[in-house]
């Protein structure tokens, strides 16, 4: 077996530091799923076109399949297994999923989630288009999307800051 | 009586949420590619690359050489192994067509495996199939289905079959038709694509003799069972097994080659091996669908009433018979009249072989493109004697009276009897709620306006709960906790929560406290999985008995330990209660399991457990119908096709969650749009694929989709089975090809404009007036 060019890297990840060797060649997709045995990570397409495995690199949403493992030594990553406060506790956005079935067979929703916390970050107070815009570079094959919509705006009210 | 009265239940017609979300929306699901064994190899499939050609030879020795690869094989190593088989329809003599696993002496698509290498990792798996090289002399395509047939191998055709349906005597209708309409029309060939490609992860345990087969999907016993027989093992040996499922659509959790291939990987190499198909893949080796053209006739009378209808479609099939035969020909033969009254009705459907990639179901197989065709018909009958759609329409639906409605046909092998329906009850519905009268005046002052824009119409009638059989079985433990094991499956639909909404009804215990196991031969014997939208249907039906035998059975054994007949106690809060003082729990099923168990005294001289095993049996298939309404605009500049409103009316005849209902009919709406607008599997005269990425096969996304109504109806519950229900699964699909056409007719004021699906905006732009 070779791979002649490996790299030992840092990564830091839902909050713990990781360190793994990897091959350069490596996606930072594969290596969260089989190095860090974060699976919640999905591949739909690998070329950065259903946005399945989109997480999230210092904040910002990126996809994990158009990122070498190298790429990302030294930054934070937020996965979909970093998104619940706790085993007995979901995110607001987890929560209005469930509640408005925004989800049937699920392959999509880890990467519609990552792309709405941060959208919601930066949007606190969205308009039904403005949702619709966020997150039309991801692909969902089950739900027609209009409940993802409605889940949305349930969880960005859960989000804000109350009066 | 079993039946389930028909009003709203504690449970069952609740829109509760579901079980299967909490592991999802955590990212703790269990997809294929999650699926991991110690010291597991790789596999990677070596395709041609040459739609049609004699295969020379296959230069492997580059990849052998490859540090870390374990083993390639090309058809030699694999000869003993019969090519992938097909489920049975009542068309013989479709086996010389069936595709081998590895490509034997001939390269028939591209796309097509014809070679396999395992490795020590995917990446250097992936190395190695590159350093395969296949010598292929070119032959000639075959790319449209239209063509006379060619020679698919010496003796055989590229016509294996030709699906012939017939009633009435249609010749005489046509010879004394008031007028006769006639049409040709196409749909494209376009697929399910679930987001999550395919995969398959083998491992055999020789310790137990046992081969595994994980992520697996919709049919696992008939696979396990086919499995078995094609690598010469015995069932019991062989074991499925269902993770989560990324959608199926139809086209996922058929018997492909890889399926094989890993299985057989497993048992001779000794090592667990995973194969996880890309999207490149997907394109040109997952099953493709829809693609007929079709050429009928209608014969009228001077109200535009039908006589007969006579068509004549070709179905291409792609490269290979696949595992569903010609049963996508054959529903579409056979659901072509759809709800309309019809005396004479003669069909003959060329299932033709081509160079393309081989083709089975899509959600609706046969419906999305019947319903398409003869709903273009209607429309054109209603220009050509110059009446409203809808008007057209009314005169031919079938009445209430009508039903049952023997069709005088068969699909699936059974006869189609239209088992209840209110059509144009339904219809009145849908155009009150989507203010249809007040939509032509708003429609006609924004024509005047310089706007393009139309309504359109398609009325489609589903079908649903094909039999024979399912079985369900239901056990409580001593803790009370229950637990049911179904041999159905789920593609994501929901089937987990359904399922024990339909046990909590009768057991009054909470669903969320219970387990559903489905998609696994070693939990339970026989199966028929997740397919044709049957698992509420036939699954349900068997779960709903189930419930019954467990209640009787704990009413049975609480009856002498609380000194009261059976008949005097019911179930309530998950408690044995008296009818008469329904308030006071007096034993919980809990302690019923308790005094059940082998050691309690209670069963001595019986079979010990408060469990049981009841099975649903169906002759006929149940027909769901509704109504699709679109409205659309078109961009003058471009011929971009905005859908703006769209709703569809399904009666289903009970839904057991409203929610999950809707999502599907939602979902269905949305993949039926790419199907109508968007999607296509393109191919260039050589027979080379032009859509194989996300770039180029344009799948609906949020911004493409309209505002959406659903109209769940339940005026008319199946007379079929004890729950009244029919399936939901296809109804939001099925009609969006002929909606859209008739709306985009509309709106071009050229009735009869649209003949092809999917409508490309060069195409609508080429129309628009200069």
């Amino acid at each position: 077996m070779t791979e002649p060019q490996t790299r030992h890297i840092t990564l830091r990840v839902n909050g713990q530091a990781r360190e793994i060797t990897t091959p350069v060649r490596k996606t930072l997709a594969d290596a969260l799923r089989t190095d860090l045995g974060l699976t919640g990570t999905h591949l739909g397409c690998e070329t950065g076109l259903c946005g399945a495995c989109t997480i999230l690199v210092d904040g910002r949403a990126m996809r994990a399949c158009l990122m070498l493992a190298v790429q990302a030594e030294g930054h934070a990553i937020t996965t979909i297994e970093g998104l619940a406060p706790s085993p007995s506790e979901l995110h607001p956005l987890q929560q209005a999923f469930c509640r408005h079935h925004a989800l049937q067979c699920g392959f999509c929703t880890p990467g519609l989630l990552t792309t709405l916390v941060e959208f919601l970050h930066d949007v606190p107070n969205p308009s039904e288009a403005e949702i619709r815009e966020a997150i039309s570079g991801n692909l969902c094959r089950c739900t027609g999307y209009d409940t993802i919509v409605a889940a949305t705006l349930e969880a960005a009210a859960m989000l804000r800051p109350q009066p | 009586m079993n039946a389930l009265p028909p009003a709203k239940g504690q449970v069952i017609g609740h829109s509760v949420t579901r079980l299967e979300d909490g592991p999802l929306v955590r990212g703790q699901g269990r997809f294929a590619a999650d699926v991991n064994f110690p010291r597991q190899i790789f596999m990677r499939v070596v395709r041609a690359q040459i739609a049609h050609g004699h295969l020379i030879a296959i230069n492997t020795e580059a990849a052998r050489a490859l540090p870390g690869v374990i083993a390639v094989w090309t058809h030699a190593d694999v000869a003993s192994i019969p090519p992938i088989p097909f489920r049975a329809t009542r068309l013989q003599g479709l086996e010389p067509y069936c595709q081998p696993i590895l490509a034997a002496g001939r390269v028939r698509y591209a796309g097509e495996p014809v070679a396999v290498v395992f490795a020590e990792n995917p990446y250097l798996a992936e190395d190695a199939a590159d350093l395969v090289l296949a010598e292929i002399e070119e032959l000639p395509v075959l790319l449209d289905a239209r063509l006379p047939p060619a020679e698919f191998a010496p003796g055989t055709s590229t016509e294996p079959a030709i699906v012939r349906k017939q009633f009435g005597d249609v010749d005489a209708a046509f010879a004394t038709a008031f007028d006769v309409v006639a049409l040709d029309l196409s749909v494209g060939r376009h697929s399910g694509v679930p987001l999550e490609c395919r995969g398959a992860i083998a491992r055999y345990d020789a310790a137990h003799d046992v081969l595994e087969l994980h992520g697996t999907a919709k049919k696992q016993h008939w696979n396990r069972d086919e499995i078995a027989r094609l690598l010469g093992l015995r069932p019991h040996g062989v074991h499925l097994f269902e993770g989560h499922v990324g959608g199926g659509f139809g086209v996922r959790g058929e018997l492909y080659p890889e399926d094989l291939l890993v299985c057989l990987a497993a048992l001779r190499l000794g090592r667990p091996v995973k194969w996880i198909e890309d999207r490149r893949e997907h394109m040109v080796a997952t099953n493709h669908s829809r693609e007929q053209h079709h050429s009928l006739r209608a014969a009228i009378d001077a109200q535009g009433r039908l006589l007969a209808i006579d068509a004549v479609f070709h179905h291409d099939q792609g490269a290979y018979v696949r595992t569903h035969g010609a049963r996508v020909a054959d529903l579409t033969a056979a659901m072509l009249p759809g709800p309309y009254r019809l005396h004479a009705y003669r069909v003959a459907g060329h299932f033709r072989l081509t160079n393309k990639t081989p083709a089975a179901t899509y959600r609706a197989p046969g419906r999305f493109e019947s319903t398409f065709v003869r709903e273009r018909l209607m429309d054109a009958i209603a220009a050509r004697i110059g009446v409203d759609p809808i008007e057209l329409r009314r005169r031919n639906l079938l009445a209430s009276a009508d039903m049952p409605h023997a069709r005088q046909l068969d699909a699936l092998g059974t006869d189609v009897v239209l088992d209840s329906g209110d059509y144009a009850g339904l219809l009145d519905k849908s155009l009150a709620r989507f203010g249809w009268d007040a939509l032509q005046a708003e429609l006609r002052a924004r024509r005047a306006a310089g706007e393009l824009v139309g309504a359109g119409i398609g009325f489609f009638v589903e079908k649903s709960g094909l039999g024979p059989s399912d079985g369900v079985r239901i056990s409580v433990d001593r803790t009370g906790a229950v637990e049911l094991v179904s041999g159905a499956a789920s593609v994501g639909q929901g089937v987990e929560t359904v399922l024990a909404q339909i046990c909590a009804e009768t057991l009054t215990v909470d669903y969320r406290a219970i387990r559903v196991v489905r998609g696994r031969t070693d939990r339970i014997e026989f199966g028929n999985g997740a397919h044709a939208s049957r698992v509420t249907v036939m699954s349900g039906s068997a779960t709903h008995l189930a419930a019954l035998e467990i209640r009787a059975m704990a009413l049975a054994t609480a009856a002498p330990l609380l000194q009261a007949q059976p008949d005097e106690l019911t179930l309530a809060r998950g408690h044995v209660v008296r009818i008469a003082a329904p308030e006071t729990d007096l034993m919980s099923l809990a302690e019923v399991a308790a005094h059940m168990g082998p050691g309690s005294p209670l069963m001595i001289g019986r079979t010990p457990g408060l469990t049981a095993e009841r099975w649903f049996y169906s002759d006929h298939m149940t027909y769901p119908y509704g109504v699709h309404l679109a409205v659309v605009r078109i961009d003058r500049g471009t011929g971009e096709i905005r859908v703006e409103r769209y709703l569809v009316a399904n009666d289903i005849g009970r839904a057991v969650n409203p929610m999950l209902v809707e999502g599907q009919i939602a979902g269905g709406v949305a993949q039926g749009l790419g199907g109508a607008l968007f999607e296509e599997f393109r191919y260039d005269e050589a027979g080379q694929p032009l859509s194989t990425t996300f770039a180029d096969y344009l799948i609906p996304t949020l911004a493409e989709m309209p505002a959406l109504d659903v109209l769940v109806a339940e005026d008319a519950p199946s007379p079929l089975n004890p729950l009244g229900v029919k399936g939901a699964g296809e109804g939001g699909i099925n009609g969006v090809g002929a909606a859209i056409a008739s709306a985009v007719d509309d709106a071009l004021r050229k009735p009869g404009a649209i003949t092809t699906l999917p409508i490309l905006p060069r195409q609508v732009h080429a129309m628009l007036p200069r």
